[in-house]
């Protein structure tokens, strides 16, 4: 049995989304810039998608951009704003759980010269947010936090955030990180206090490789890449029109139905936790009940190395991650995990399991009943 | 600098008397399977005791070269041009525009050397050297000559077309693989052992290699950066075949049954004997490993003779006098490093003991071993015929 529980890594295309990438890839290939007609046509590919996108976060068209994927969009956002607010002042605040698409933008801008504030989380990751009324000051341009963690899940209090930041100073630019959070959630910006909002196609059954900024119309950004000014010239270079198109399709097909298939999600989530909390000497990280994410569950099992249980997990058929994929290349202690408090002992024996709209309850059960047969087993040996 | 030829220069093997001809057409074998992924159609002969390289159309140059760089038996390679027999007047020519192609800098000495295949030329090389030397002096008032210690030899061999040939690109020395049986690598995803396998191949020795995998503490990255070592290593040594052992039953039945701190003694017995098993059955004359002398604790003279216990067949270490720097630098030499430093575990870190024995006594060991008379056969039975293999080129 096939069990893939690491779609906070990434996730399957719909078919849908196949079927576009590749009718646009061959028959409709043209470049949406050219003039005859085959430029139009595929340019209708980019006002389809990028409607769509809008529509799901009830947005007007202009303000949707596209780029090469969620940590593009992230970079765009936060050195786009920075360089064109010079003047209004040098301070940045994030979280200390943010990926590394913002924290190591967040780094660079340090050594250009800006001032950060990487904020605490309380126990459950979620960001503290007195700590953030007392970061803001005269000189801040720009908050980003993240909708959902993707190590523990933990969904960010939003516009409790936004209306601290309002409240200070109502030109301080909020950007949101929502390369977890849409798709799951129902993410209005306008509603919600949110200028700038990221999001990813491959997290979404959509092609990687592409993904998309919102970007209101009244903020002030510049570009990061140069080129033929397209979009407006802030994101130049030919449109990835067969990404765009998979993407649109792709955020049209998982806001179809969403409330029942993150109900089924809750419910598994719900069934698998149960049956964690069965195996002695683990820990769920951060909150799993319905304040946070539905997809993702992070566990530590105390005496077994991540990587060794993923690994077994992978013999069996279980493809999970350790921490967060994108920052596992190198074994690395997860930051998030230190940052919400969690005991020495968990923090190189957690895996995160991240389910889709796909899962389903027999993949849950079987999941469960391998981890009951390996994790005592793993646990006999351990160095000594 | 258009060539047509290269012309190979090998050191060692012209010397080996009545089996000189093996030796040359193993070289053979190893250029034309050296050439093979290149862009290009080579045709490779022995002529006159030598061994050319030439070519139609097309072909990649820098490939050319690298891929013979790892030919063992290739002392040097000489790109040649090559040009017609129109008299000596326009070969004067031809080589004036040869050195003023070649050396820009004419601030340099040189000294003619040529060699006449047909007898029959008008001149003899005395007179060949002379005065095409004198040519070239002629040519290029900064140039001067030096028969001692030249920086240019210019050689000029006349056969049906006239060889040029000045560049000698040094190649890696060594025997031609294949002139000396082959052996069995004990391939893990360190520094040493693909060095090690270098080494033995350089004179002549054909590899196989095994690799001990053990899931799931080792993963399939581990077993891949492994594979990807083999493909370099197999660049010099020709094709490998590699068995991958699942290594887990027999290390975790160790670890159930003996000390701990003799865990990694014991586990590289094991491995030692399943080498050598695959080892006789494919006809391999001995055993090789990267061990080194006192580099960590399974390799002190101690544990070395520990290990060696269970071999029959003779067992190389060619890294057994080298510092750690000395293999680093082959290693980075021979291009294995950067794979080698990835970060995925292999086995022998994983189970290793905090305070594993630096000096084992092999009477304790072997009783150590004899707790594990209940399964060991049998699971060392299954490692065996559960072994994937891989031929690697």
């Amino acid at each position: 049995m096939e069990v893939y529980l690491d779609n906070s890594a990434t996730t399957k295309c719909y078919d849908s989304v196949r079927d576009i990438v590749g009718k646009v890839m061959c028959e409709d290939y043209g470049n949406p810039s050219s003039m005859h007609r085959k430029g139009v046509v595929a340019e209708k590919y980019v006002k389809e998608a990028r409607s769509v996108l809008a529509k799901s976060l009830k947005v007007q068209d202009k303000e949707i951009f596209f780029t090469s994927g969620g940590t593009e969009s992230d970079n765009l956002a936060i050195r786009g704003v920075a360089r064109a607010n010079k003047r209004a002042g040098k301070h940045l605040i994030t979280t200390s759980i943010e990926h590394p698409a913002v924290l190591n933008t967040m780094q660079y801008m340090e050594e250009q010269g800006y001032r950060v504030t990487f904020l605490p989380v309380d126990q459950y990751g979620r960001v503290r947010l007195d700590a953030l009324r007392d970061a803001l000051c005269e000189d801040t341009v720009l908050v980003s936090i993240m909708y959902v963690n993707n190590e523990v899940g933990a969904v960010q209090p939003i516009q409790e955030a936004a209306r601290v930041i309002k409240n200070y100073n109502k030109n301080i630019l909020f950007h949101v990180d929502a390369v977890q959070g849409y798709g799951k959630y129902r993410i209005f910006p306008k509603r919600e206090g949110i200028d700038m909002l990221s999001l990813s196609g491959h997290k979404i059954h959509g092609p990687k490789g592409i993904g998309a900024l919102y970007i209101d119309e009244r903020v002030k950004i510049k570009p990061i890449v140069f080129g033929g000014e397209q979009q407006h010239n802030i994101r130049s270079g030919t449109e990835n029109v067969p990404g765009i198109a998979g993407l649109g399709m792709a955020a049209k097909e998982i806001y179809t139905g969403l409330e029942e298939k993150v109900a089924v999600m809750r419910k598994l989530k719900g069934k698998f936790v149960e049956g964690i909390k069965r195996i002695p000497y683990t820990a769920i990280h951060g909150l799993y009940d319905d304040t946070s994410a539905p997809h993702i569950i992070s566990v530590g099992f105390m005496g077994v190395r991540s990587e060794v249980l993923l690994h077994a997990l992978e013999d069996q058929g279980i493809y999970v991650s350790s921490g967060s994929a994108c920052a596992s290349n190198h074994p690395q202690i997860s930051g998030v995990l230190k940052g919400i408090g969690t005991r020495r002992e968990f923090l190189d024996a957690t895996l995160r399991f991240s389910m889709s709209e796909f899962t389903t309850e027999e993949e849950i059960d079987y999941t469960l009943k391998t981890l009951y047969n390996l994790v005592p087993m793993l646990r006999r040996y351990s160095r000594r | 600098m258009t060539y047509q030829a290269f012309l190979i220069k090998y050191g060692e093997i012209g010397i080996k008397g009545k089996n000189r001809y093996l030796f040359e057409d193993a070289l053979v074998r190893q250029i034309k399977y050296a050439l093979k992924d290149v862009e290009g159609s080579f045709h490779v002969r022995k002529s006159q005791g030598r061994i050319y390289i030439d070519w139609n159309g097309y072909y990649d140059y820098e490939d050319a070269i690298s891929a013979l760089k790892c030919v063992f038996g290739i002392v040097g390679i000489c790109p040649v041009v090559q040009v017609e027999q129109k008299g000596f007047e326009e070969l004067k020519k031809d080589v004036v525009a040869y050195m003023d192609a070649a050396y820009p800098d004419k601030n340099i000495t040189f000294k003619v050397e040529s060699r006449r295949q047909k007898k029959t030329y008008p001149k003899n090389s005395m007179e060949i050297n002379r005065d095409l030397g004198e040519a070239i002096l002629e040519a290029f008032p900064e140039i001067r000559v030096d028969v001692h210690h030249p920086d240019v030899l210019l050689n000029v061999e006349v056969r049906d077309e006239v060889y040029l040939y000045s560049e000698v690109i040094p190649g890696p020395g060594g025997m031609p693989v294949g002139t000396n049986g082959k052996a069995m690598l004990l391939l893990s995803g360190g520094i040493d052992s693909p060095v090690a396998g270098y080494m033995i191949s350089k004179r002549g020795v054909g590899l196989e290699a095994t690799y001990f995998h053990a899931p799931p503490y080792t993963s399939e990255r581990a077993k891949q950066k492994v594979v990807d070592l083999a493909k370099l290593v197999a660049k010099y040594s020709g094709p490998i075949t590699l068995n991958i052992v699942n290594f887990t039953d027999i290390q975790l039945y160790i670890y159930d049954e003996c000390p701990h701190d003799e865990l990694t003694i014991i586990m590289r017995r094991y491995m030692m004997r399943i080498a050598e098993h695959f080892a006789k059955e494919s006809g391999c004359l001995g055993l090789i490993t990267g061990e080194s002398i006192g580099q960590v604790a399974s390799q002190t003279m101690q544990s070395l003779m520990a290990t060696n216990d269970v071999c029959t067949i003779p067992v190389y270490r060619p890294l057994i006098g080298f510092d750690k720097q000395e293999i680093v630098e082959i290693s980075e030499k021979i291009n294995t490093y950067e794979t080698s430093i990835q970060p995925y575990e292999d086995c022998c870190t994983i189970f290793v003991a905090k305070h594993p024995v630096t000096k084992p006594n092999v009477n304790v060991i072997r009783r150590s071993e004899e707790k594990l008379t209940e399964k060991i056969d049998e699971l060392v039975k299954t490692a065996i015929e559960t072994t994937e293999r891989i031929v690697i080129e």
